[in-house]
């Protein structure tokens, strides 16, 4: 069971949400400058391929449904890093009528990096962290999704109507 | 016995094409100016996709999909000798078992992908099968003045006929050699072909719906299928004498595509075709040609 541990903290492939200005951080962290590719984190096209979900930026409540049909598309053991401080209280958008404030109301965060923008050095020091949670396992948070998913289903629904907006087969 | 050398040579092949990705990674980053992952990385890839759980899946041929690609090409593996000294099963008329099995991979992936009802896979398969269109015919007809100069259709008995250095098949025919080469290019989908897989325009393509364990499956299977289709070029066109010889080769003529992969753009699916059916058409022709005037 270790060696899984030691892989799933190395080989980190991310798919990186790019909803807000934060997306313009990820280039740099990306390529050859900061070159993440050096602690095995990769980005993904697909969230079925990835392991962690990088919300880069504000939510409104129009994405965030997106955003939690890719985070329940995502095989388990699944992480969510929030990037910015959009994600953590709002920022600049505190008052804002249509962009959420709180993103662990909705989705189960494992990391929050700070910062409007963060530097590439912080993204890649937050990747390195999350390793470290996941080799000692306390990266449980998707665990938490499962068991209390009754609680993040009725904050979702306080915003949106939760059974309409998923595409009907 | 001879159940235990099987399980030997798959074993060792997976590990060192595992090893050639890594490998890959790292040259392709040294090449961009970046430090790169370790050379161990593709080791940790799969561990890591085998230890996850799959939350969904799209039918039954979905889940055989991968197992059929992987099945496919470890019963390429079983026909391919890794180099003179090392043959695993070889009779009269194997290179056909081989060129038929290659297709057996893409085929599955194609039931596979094809059952999840995603766009960009059926985009992706659509690619694949029409790159096969340019890329086969190259092939073949590249090994064909070769095998027909030695007179068999064994890609042991080849190895063994046309012996060591100066006496190559790929010395003795440098056009088909070139050509082969270029086919090749194709059959491992390295850049100016990757059309199949391309992750930015089309997700993936056929993997688009396959996470977790299923994807640690195709990366064995891309692992596996580095050697079978570089091993079948070495096998050819320089007649490895012993297992070492076989590896080194395989080894630089995969370097060589990583390195034509990390400097080129991508072809779209029907330039990529064409190319095929212009210079590399020409140039295997021109082979066949001079086995006819001067041998």
């Amino acid at each position: 069971m270790g060696l899984f541990k030691i892989s799933q903290g190395r080989s980190l492939w991310m798919v990186h949400f790019c909803t807000g200005c934060g997306a313009v951080e990820m280039p740099p962290t990306m390529t050859s400058r900061f070159d993440m590719e050096r602690f095995g984190i990769a980005p993904m096209a697909t969230p079925r391929q990835a392991d962690v979900l990088l919300i880069t930026g504000y939510l409104t409540v129009k994405t965030l449904k997106r955003v939690i049909m890719v985070y329940e598309q995502m095989p388990t053991p699944r992480y969510v890093i929030g990037f910015g401080s959009c994600t953590v209280n709002g920022g600049i958008y505190w008052d804002s009528y249509n962009v959420i404030k709180n993103l662990d109301l909705y989705i189960p965060v494992d990391l929050y990096i700070f910062g409007c923008m963060p530097r590439p050095e912080s993204i890649i020091d937050a990747f390195i962290k999350l390793r470290k949670m996941i080799e000692e396992g306390k990266a449980n948070k998707w665990k938490d999704y499962i068991e209390r998913y009754d609680w993040y289903k009725q904050n979702q629904a306080k915003l949106f109507d939760i059974n309409k907006w998923r595409v009907q087969k | 016995m001879k159940i235990l050398i099987l399980a030997g040579y798959w074993i060792l092949v997976t590990i060192l094409g595992l090893l050639y990705m890594g490998i890959a990674r790292k040259v392709t980053a040294r090449i961009h100016n970046r430090y790169g992952p370790p050379f161990y990385q593709a080791f940790l890839d799969v561990l890591k996709l085998f230890s996850k759980r799959e939350t969904a899946s799209h039918g039954v041929m979905h889940s055989l999909g991968p197992v059929i690609a992987f099945a496919g090409i470890s019963a390429t593996l079983l026909f391919m000798p890794l180099g003179k000294g090392a043959p695993v099963l070889h009779f009269q008329g194997d290179l056909f078992v081989v060129l038929y099995l290659l297709v057996v991979g893409p085929l599955g992936m194609a039931l596979g992908a094809g059952e999840s009802n995603n766009p960009n896979a059926t985009i992706g398969i659509a690619r694949a099968l029409s790159l096969m269109l340019g890329y086969e015919i190259i092939l073949f007809m590249a090994t064909l003045p070769v095998f027909v100069h030695y007179g068999t259709a064994s890609i042991y008995d080849v190895i063994v006929k046309q012996g060591a250095f100066p006496n190559w098949a790929g010395l003795k025919y440098p056009l088909s050699m070139l050509g082969g080469l270029i086919a090749l290019h194709g059959l491992l989908g390295e850049k100016p072909f990757d059309q199949p897989i391309a992750p930015h325009e089309i997700a993936s393509g056929p993997m688009v719906e396959y996470g977790g364990k299923y994807l640690g499956l195709l990366q064995l299977w891309h692992a596996i299928g580095i050697i079978v289709e570089t091993g079948l070029f070495i096998n050819v066109f320089f007649g490895p004498q012993n297992i070492v010889w076989f590896f080194a080769g395989t080894f630089i003529v995969f370097m060589l595509a990583v390195i034509v992969n990390a400097l080129m753009p991508r072809f779209r699916i029907e330039q990529a075709v064409r190319f095929y059916w212009g210079v590399p058409l020409i140039l295997v022709v021109l082979g066949i040609l001079q086995y006819y005037f001067w041998r």
